[in-house]
């Protein structure tokens, strides 16, 4: 996680206001404050995490993010992150547009579908189950799960503009064969993306 | 801790007077010459002076909030299961002022006073008080106690509105506004149930024009009606099912208007033990109150977002998911303001059954939640 942070906090420019959706326990903003002296909000639907976050001294405002984001203007934040959250939510093309709708920038962090460990136990005629994506079908949070190339046709569909991609092994290390086969060899993908 | 108290409760209390002679300008355009607070305070303020939280009461609420008045007493205060060493709000580290509202009958003056220009109780001639009038009250009672600034002004319902009017008047001298199941202002409903109540009250025979006290009765049938009508409203339906359901005090039905349900039994109750401590013209004023707050009336556009902008104070607002009289969405009309205005909040919708009176109840979310919130706000170090 911190390996990801750290990569998060590169792309974000120093002073900047963020909106981070599903934002666990607060850490990610509480690394974004101290490194990029960031502000902003963090979204949570978890009681245990947002506890948390208040013991970050993190701003975070209880909401379910498969309401959207109507509470948030247009425009009204520099960057909208949301890691490790986009496969779990109802609609994510919806909130996809909602993150560009309310920020000028997004970064959006998920499990890829498309690596050949997951890809392998399809082929076995099971639904995958990994150290990165543990739970069975019937009990899993992740309801819509992605590969790397359906989240860029995605982004092509919706007219999105992918500025930054980073692929990476569940102990968030990249190697430049990942780079070169993300959708094979990469378990987490980062993007960072705007409105073309 | 003595005289038997459990041992994170504050214990024996006992209430304080100020007097206050600096001409008080009420929003009425009415002035009071003088006037005093009463109210209690829990810990010791420390030498930074930075650790003090100001407790703001809601509508049939008073100073005391927490610990009790008499040795071997039962009845501690409104709030004591958040105040107290080792409770949410630890009086361990803060040093905690309660005081009871102007305009209210428990010692601070208002229409049980005597009035100076007839040497008579004000009674219904007290002059109408609003939030921002209390929080001025609050902040002359902050200078006679040498507090520059809260550490925290925390309250629910009408103590709600409070911390946010502290937020917007004095920006500088708030670092901390909890509000609780509180709203920006009330809906139409909710003036509605006040405007029952009053009528309740007014219509009275022994009302008298507010004047009750001069004929030494009291309009003890309105005021318990207010107070059963306001019952129902903090309750939830689904808790008022579950506590009470439909069960019958003679296990049959008895064709008449006595008490045949549970209900009807508790509601009778609450309201007769309300007249032996509440007056009714407090009861009007407070409820006139409740329907005149709003914190953006004085900014631009009638805009709360405007009104906050200035605000410095990080916030934290909270509701019930099942208060339907300062329900979730109200306190989300507050958050959105807040986040429109780029201030510091945060919001936490707590699961509870309970309806408003949640925020009074040790629901174990809340409280841990309110423990943490206070457990990380800086402040100097132990008490001097």
């Amino acid at each position: 996680m911190r390996e990801e942070q750290t990569l998060i906090a590169r792309w974000i420019r120093n002073g900047s206001r963020v909106l981070d959706l599903g934002c666990g326990n607060g850490a990610l903003l509480a690394h974004l404050k101290s490194a990029r002296g960031v502000s902003g909000y963090g979204i949570e639907i978890d009681s245990e995490n947002i506890v948390r976050c208040l013991e970050a001294g993190v701003n975070v405002i209880q909401s379910d993010l498969d309401r959207g984001l109507s509470d948030f203007d247009d425009d009204s934040f520099d960057y909208v992150i949301m890691t490790q959250t986009l496969q779990a939510t109802r609609y994510p093309d919806r909130l996809l547009r909602e993150m560009l709708r309310v920020g000028r920038e997004a970064i959006v962090t998920f499990p890829n579908f498309g690596h050949w460990k997951c890809r392998l136990q399809v082929l076995t005629g099971r639904m995958p189950v990994t150290r990165h994506l543990p739970n069975t079908w019937y009990n899993t949070a992740n309801i819509h799960m992605c590969t790397v190339r359906d989240f860029e046709a995605l982004c092509a569909s919706e007219g999105l503009e992918i500025l930054e991609r980073e692929a990476l092994d569940s102990a968030h290390r990249t190697t430049a064969a990942m780079r070169l086969l993300p959708n094979l060899l990469a378990e987490i993908a980062l993007y960072r993306f705007r409105r073309r | 801790m003595s005289n038997g108290f459990p041992h994170d409760s504050v214990g024996l209390v006992t209430p304080q007077r100020r007097a206050f002679t600096e001409p008080l300008e009420l929003d009425s355009g009415a002035t009071l010459d003088h006037y005093e607070l009463v109210f209690e305070t829990y810990g010791e303020l420390n030498a930074a002076r930075d650790n003090a939280v100001l407790i703001c009461h809601a509508l049939s609420g008073d100073h005391h909030a927490a610990g009790y008045h008499e040795p071997g007493s039962q009845r501690p205060g409104w709030w004591d299961n958040l105040i107290g060493p080792g409770r949410p709000l630890d009086t361990r580290r803060f040093f905690v002022v309660s005081p009871n509202n102007l305009g209210g009958c428990a010692g601070s003056t208002g229409p049980l006073s005597i009035n100076p220009a007839t040497a008579q109780p004000y009674g219904p001639d007290f002059p109408f008080v609003t939030v921002r009038d209390w929080v001025k009250t609050q902040a002359r009672l902050a200078d006679a106690l040498g507090i520059g600034c809260w550490a925290a002004v925390v309250g629910g319902s009408l103590g709600g509105m409070q911390a946010l009017q502290w937020a917007v008047d004095f920006p500088d001298r708030v670092r901390h506004a909890l509000v609780i199941a509180a709203a920006a202002k009330l809906t139409t409903q909710n003036i509605a149930f006040n405007e029952v109540a009053r009528h309740a009250i007014r219509s009275d025979a022994n009302f008298h024009g507010g004047r009750y006290f001069e004929k030494g009765v009291v309009p003890a049938h309105g005021l318990m009606l207010a107070r059963m009508l306001g019952h129902i409203t903090y309750l939830s339906d689904d808790v008022l099912m579950s506590r009470f359901g439909r069960e019958l005090r003679d296990g049959k039905l008895n064709f008449g208007f006595d008490v045949e349900f549970e209900i009807e039994s508790y509601l009778r109750h609450q309201g007769e033990s309300f007249v032996k401590r509440f007056d009714a013209n407090t009861y009007l004023l407070m409820t006139k109150s409740l329907d005149y707050f709003d914190p953006a009336a004085n900014a631009p556009d009638h805009d709360l977002r405007k009104a906050l902008a200035g605000a410095s104070a990080r916030f934290l607002v909270i509701s019930f998911s099942s208060d339907w009289r300062f329900a979730p969405a109200r306190s989300r009309e507050i958050v959105r303001a807040l986040l429109d205005a780029d201030r510091d909040v945060s919001y936490v919708e707590i699961e509870s059954e309970q309806g408003h009176d949640s925020f009074l109840l040790e629901v174990p979310l809340y409280h841990r939640v309110l423990r943490t919130y206070f457990q990380q706000m800086p402040i100097a170090g132990a008490p001097a």
